[in-house]
């Protein structure tokens, strides 16, 4: 498992997910903290692309040995990619989390809810 | 909600040393993992892990009516129970249904000593001291602060404990007094996980050096996480999720711990049940899709609802979906295809037979 890492360029949620906006588009995973707080992640169940999703509403479930989890969506959208390689590897959300471990590409409808969201900083400091 | 203080191992330090995440479990700060429950799973099925379980309550029973109160609250026959041995049994209530299961040993011929399950231990007890008073000659004891307690378990357990201990271990189902790197323990052939190993119960000032003679003889340290896929992949009952109040000993299929000859509390009432049939039947099942089944998930048969998911878990043995659930007697025949509801979502299963692992077909 990695150690944890929390990268400067992205921002995050309070429900520790992380999204990486490139324009209009953002990339969603969840963050060191959420998958050492599941454990192993064993399954992950992906939402279809041109699924729309709600910021601070559930978008798909991770699964580790012990339990199920929601994960949360940091800003709203339209689901414009998916990252299947998750359903034959969910470790990767263990491995990887703000890599390979992404889960979903969304265009998003309000680029101004960015704005809320917590910077590293900010984030490190909700955790402490 | 009052805030209660959590209660600590006398291993809590050699828990952080090891690198445990540490959760809240019936009171205690317990160790849910350390490197990873696949991890730990796997060192049991094929080596030696050393799982803490201080957290179990421990109860003492003495003096010439042990034996006779004892036959009058457990289900199993006491009478069996020759010193040195363990034997498995259900406290039950009136009505039948299980207050606890329990491993209770016979360390001489008018001292038991019963193991208790954390959650249910204050219970446990005081129905113990409310029961005793019809008994004069039995003497009740809370023993849970005198003990701290060690699974070891996998094929290379046994050697490792008896690589300090002073004579040969106790076999399978006994129990004995040993050296343990010359301190005085005692040394069950018990488990919870399938695998051969012992169960030892030690004074809590000793159980950091038998913990760290486990270690440096290499056992794995292992948390409740796997302790659960673990006893799950072998059908054992967990107390809160498979066995309640709500529901009795043949449902459970735990008849065979049952001996309602010997007019224990709850006899009577388990005898009509088994003469009856149980209205419902618990059984393991396997998922044949991805998906994992968890506690409280419906299960159905053709849309209908005919039971309840008790226990599901991933398997790490098997890589698929188990666990194990409440059905209606007409779908619990192995083989049967049912449908469970996971958080909305219809995974097909199969019911299986006991074992779940090893996978293979056996009459259980």
């Amino acid at each position: 498992m990695a150690d944890a890492s929390y990268p400067e360029d992205l921002l995050y949620h309070p429900e520790h997910d992380w999204a990486k906006i490139e324009g209009d588009v953002a990339t969603f995973g969840v963050t060191w903290f959420a998958q050492d707080a599941l454990g192993e992640v064993v399954y992950f169940d992906p939402p279809e692309v041109g699924t729309t999703v709600t910021k601070d509403e559930p978008y798909a479930e991770v699964e580790s040995v012990k339990a199920v989890s929601d994960v949360f969506a940091p800003l709203s959208g339209e689901i414009i990619e998916v990252n299947t390689s998750l359903g034959d590897t969910p470790e990767t959300i263990n491995s990887d989390p703000y890599g390979d471990g992404w889960m979903v590409k969304v265009k998003l409808s309000d680029v101004s809810e960015t704005d809320v969201l917590m910077d590293q900083a900010t984030y490190l400091e909700s955790l402490s | 909600m009052h805030q209660t203080t959590l209660k600590r191992t006398p291993l809590f330090e050699r828990h952080q040393a090891a690198g445990a995440k540490i959760v809240p479990f019936a009171g205690w700060e317990m160790p849910v993992q350390y490197e990873g429950i696949r991890a730990e799973h796997q060192a049991v099925r094929t080596d030696a892990g050393v799982f803490d379980v201080s957290h179990m309550g421990e109860i003492e029973t003495r003096g010439e009516e042990a034996e006779a109160f004892l036959q009058r609250i457990l289900s199993n026959d006491v009478t069996k129970l020759a010193v040195g041995g363990a034997q498995y049994s259900l406290l039950t209530k009136p009505d039948g249904g299980v207050i606890d299961d329990l491993f209770t040993y016979r360390l001489a011929p008018d001292h038991y000593l019963t193991v208790t399950n954390a959650s249910n231990h204050e219970k446990d007890l005081a129905w113990f001291i409310e029961q005793a008073r019809e008994f004069p000659g039995a003497v009740v004891r809370d023993s849970a602060e005198d003990y701290a307690m060690l699974a070891v378990q996998g094929p290379r357990a046994r050697e490792v404990v008896q690589a300090f201990a002073d004579g040969p271990l106790p076999s399978r189902m006994t129990a004995g007094r040993r050296l343990l790197a010359g301190r005085s323990v005692l040394v069950a052939g018990t488990g919870y996980t399938g695998e051969d190993g012992v169960e030892l119960l030690i004074d809590p000032a000793d159980a950091p050096a038998i913990w760290d003679e486990l270690l440096k003889r290499g056992a794995t340290p292992v948390g409740l996480g796997a302790r659960d896929t673990l006893r799950l992949e072998v059908c054992f009952h967990l107390y809160g999720n498979d066995l309640m109040e709500e529901r009795d000993p043949i449902a459970a299929g735990l008849g065979w711990a049952v001996k309602e000859d010997t007019g224990f509390i709850g006899a009577d009432v388990i005898a009509q049940t088994r003469a009856a049939g149980p209205a419902e039947k618990l059984v393991p099942f396997k998922l044949t899709e991805k998906g994992i089944a968890r506690q409280g998930n419906a299960i159905l048969s053709g849309g209908e609802e005919v039971g309840v998911v008790t226990s599901g878990t991933l398997s790490p043995s098997l890589d698929v979906g188990i666990g194990m659930g409440y059905v209606r007697p007409e779908f619990a025949a192995p083989g049967t295809a049912l449908e469970l509801d996971v958080r909305g979502k219809v995974r097909p299963a199969v019911v299986a037979t006991k074992p779940l692992y090893p996978d293979e077909e056996t009459d259980g």
